[in-house]
């Protein structure tokens, strides 16, 4: 049992198998990494955790609750926080506000009549919000407008909105992918530090080995939406399946 | 001030000295002279234009933050129209019992056609509203005349039972007053030719619209408010982010379709009358056109908005073709023809075309409305060309 338990999860898009009996243990406190060629189904697996997408058969447990049938929002308040594959954040609003909506949402999420004190003051959100901006070393880009910032920093505030809600499981789909070098190098710096600072478990999509084996705990390769192994990191590397169907590609 | 940062609270000022002053500044041209017929600053145009701001900053908390556009606020007007009608025929010819129960009532009917039309977004949530609306309109006109009057309307009459102003059948119908006061009485000042009418209503109106205005602020600034502009960004990423937006989207759609019933809780505190024509879709229609015209999302373009389309409706539509050919009696005589020929279908009964075309103006140079055409007019006069700036939401 790890907090998070894939069983058996399969999903037909019309007449394509994306998941078929997908079994996946994620323990409490790793990082588990799950690779995979393009098309294989990563994706939607993550689909299937956080409500976005109904498995048509299996059943996803986090912490001993079935995610299944419940709303996304609802999920989420259970404490999976998930990074999207192209940055999802408000490019509307500034980055302050951004980091703000979290949090808010968190705190208020269910909208309960109590909850119209909070309506009102939002001192202490701003200053969570502030502090989490200066984690994230972004204090200084806190009044630009979110949509005009580079796509690593929209990761970042992406990642430090997740990291804002103190989540248990945090999703991070391909967090460095589009990236320039510097950027990515970057982005594991921060994912090492998350790591080693908090208590989280993080279930990361990666295509950039370099990132995979430097912060997984646990590897599970995804081939044509089932799982071809799960090892950790010094097997993966060695094993001559995982190098035809995967590694042999890329390199 | 009142929880307000300085910027918001230099604008509430502004708007508070603008509502105060409205009598002097909407009558620039003195009495009797040719142009006098410009001047707006007398009561009942005055009272439009508070009332109508007070709608269109309702709407605009929906349609602004959100980017919900409703095509049905006119029923909320309308209801609540109706049920200020009905208080003051039971209850009491006071106005404050009647806007009070205005607000209630299109609070509770907004919370039944919200539930509903909150089920869709997008187009299809415009088009639910509309349905909604019509249904009320054709309702209110035909089965529920019992209740509204029907075709004729729905108006106080002499012997109106009013149970806590006492029973009283001669004499004049009681007019809508407050606490004897009545909402026509007037303080008619004349300085050198220029005429100055202050009106109770008017101000009461008024007053109401700060009160309006500043609770609009407010939400503007609120985390409720930062909520829904989340929702107008990126509605999908924000239930991954754990909020249940329905509630969110309900409470808001409420408090607007309260702002409308309370401007149709003041029209007839006005003019104690209520038709179903108030509830039709050219009154929906309407209160869209205002919050584009003045700015979308911004705080007081809907007002400006609601001003400019009352002006126009009120005095563009006053100018007939006697008058143009006394403008341009000075041109060669077919000139003088061919000039009020080209003109003639702008005035008038043709209003509409010039706020057509007004209308299509701002869409196409100015997305932003009379809002934007201000920080444009401001950023020239202080000669910075600062275009990197943030929306703002003034
Ligand atoms: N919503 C969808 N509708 C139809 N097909 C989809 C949908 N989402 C993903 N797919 C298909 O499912 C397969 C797996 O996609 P995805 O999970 O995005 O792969 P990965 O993330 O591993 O690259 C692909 O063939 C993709 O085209
Ligand atoms: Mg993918």
């Amino acid at each position: 049992m790890g907090i998070l338990d894939v069983k058996d999860v399969g999903k037909r898009f019309g007449g394509l198998q994306a998941l078929g009996d997908v079994n996946l243990s994620v323990q409490e406190n790793t990082c588990h990494a799950i690779i995979g060629p393009n098309g294989a189904g990563k994706s939607t697996l993550l689909n299937c955790l956080i409500g976005k997408l109904i498995p048509d058969t299996g059943s996803v447990m986090f912490d001993g609750q079935s995610v299944l049938g419940r709303n996304p929002y609802e999920i989420n308040q259970m404490g999976i926080s998930r990074v999207f594959q192209t940055p999802e954040i408000f490019g509307d609003l500034s980055v302050l506000e951004n980091m703000m909506i979290p949090i808010f949402a968190k705190r208020d999420g269910s909208f309960k009549l109590d909850a119209v004190s909070g309506f009102l003051s939002h001192r202490d959100v701003m200053e969570q919000a502030e502090e989490m901006l200066v984690d994230m070393n972004m204090a200084d880009k806190r009044h630009m407008h979110a949509a005009s910032m580079s796509r690593g920093d929209k990761r970042r505030l992406e990642i430090g909105m997740c990291l804002s809600q103190t989540p248990r499981l945090l999703l991070l789909d391909e967090p460095t992918a589009g990236m320039a070098r510097a950027d990515t190098n970057n982005t594991i710096d921060l994912l090492k530090q998350i790591k080693e600072e908090r208590d989280i478990t993080i279930a990361i999509i990666e295509h950039d080995m370099h990132v995979v084996f430097s912060l997984a705990d646990r590897i599970t390769v995804l081939a044509q939406g089932t799982p071809l192994v799960e090892d950790t990191p010094e097997n993966i590397k060695g094993n001559p399946k995982v190098k035809e169907a995967y590694l042999g590609e890329t390199q | 001030m009142l929880g307000l940062n300085k910027k918001d609270t230099s604008l509430l000022v502004a708007v508070a000295l603008l509502v105060a002053l409205a009598p002097i500044i909407l009558n620039p041209f003195p009495e009797g002279s040719a142009l006098a017929q410009f001047n707006a600053g007398y009561p009942d145009l005055m009272q439009r234009f508070v009332i109508f701001g007070i709608f269109a900053v309702g709407f605009n908390i929906l349609f602004g933050l959100t980017g919900y556009l409703s095509f049905g606020h006119a029923a909320f007007l309308g209801a609540g129209s109706y049920a200020g009608v009905w208080m003051l025929k039971l209850l009491t010819i006071n106005v404050i019992p009647a806007i009070l129960i205005s607000t209630v009532v299109a609070g509770l009917f907004s919370i039944l056609i919200g539930y509903i039309s909150l089920r869709r977004s997008g187009i299809y949530f415009s088009i639910l509203t509309l349905a909604f609306a019509q249904m009320s309109f054709a309702l209110a006109a035909s089965v529920l005349t019992p209740i509204t009057g029907g075709e004729t309307g729905l108006q106080t009459a002499l012997d109106d039972p009013r149970i806590l102003d006492g029973a009283n059948t001669t004499g004049n119908i009681p007019a809508p007053s407050l606490f004897g006061m009545e909402m026509s009485d007037s303080l008619q000042v004349n300085v050198a030719g220029w005429l100055w009418t202050f009106n109770v209503g008017y101000y009461l109106a008024g007053v109401i619209l700060l009160i309006a205005f500043y609770v609009a602020i407010r939400i503007f600034r609120s985390p409720f408010g930062l909520m829904l502009r989340a929702i107008k960004s990126n509605q999908q990423r924000l239930t991954y982010t754990g909020l249940n937006t329905r509630p969110y989207m309900l409470a808001c759609f409420v408090i607007s379709g309260m702002y409308a019933g309370l401007a149709g809780g003041l029209m007839v505190a006005m003019d104690p009358l209520a038709g179903a024509e108030r509830m039709q879709w050219t009154a929906s229609g309407e209160v869209v056109l205002m919050t584009i015209l003045g700015g979308i999302g911004t705080l007081i373009g809907p007002v400006l908005g609601a001003g400019l389309i009352k002006y126009f409706e009120n005095i563009f539509s006053k100018i007939n073709s006697n008058l143009l050919h006394e403008w341009f009696a000075f041109l060669p005589d077919g000139l003088e023809d061919f000039v009020v020929a080209i003109i003639y279908p702008f005035i008038g009964k043709g209003w509409h075309l010039t706020l057509g075309l007004m209308f299509m103006a701002v869409i196409i140079f100015l997305p932003g409305g009379l809002v934007e055409l201000g920080q444009k007019i401001a950023r020239k006069m202080s000669g910075k060309s600062d275009d990197k700036q943030t929306k703002s939401t003034e």
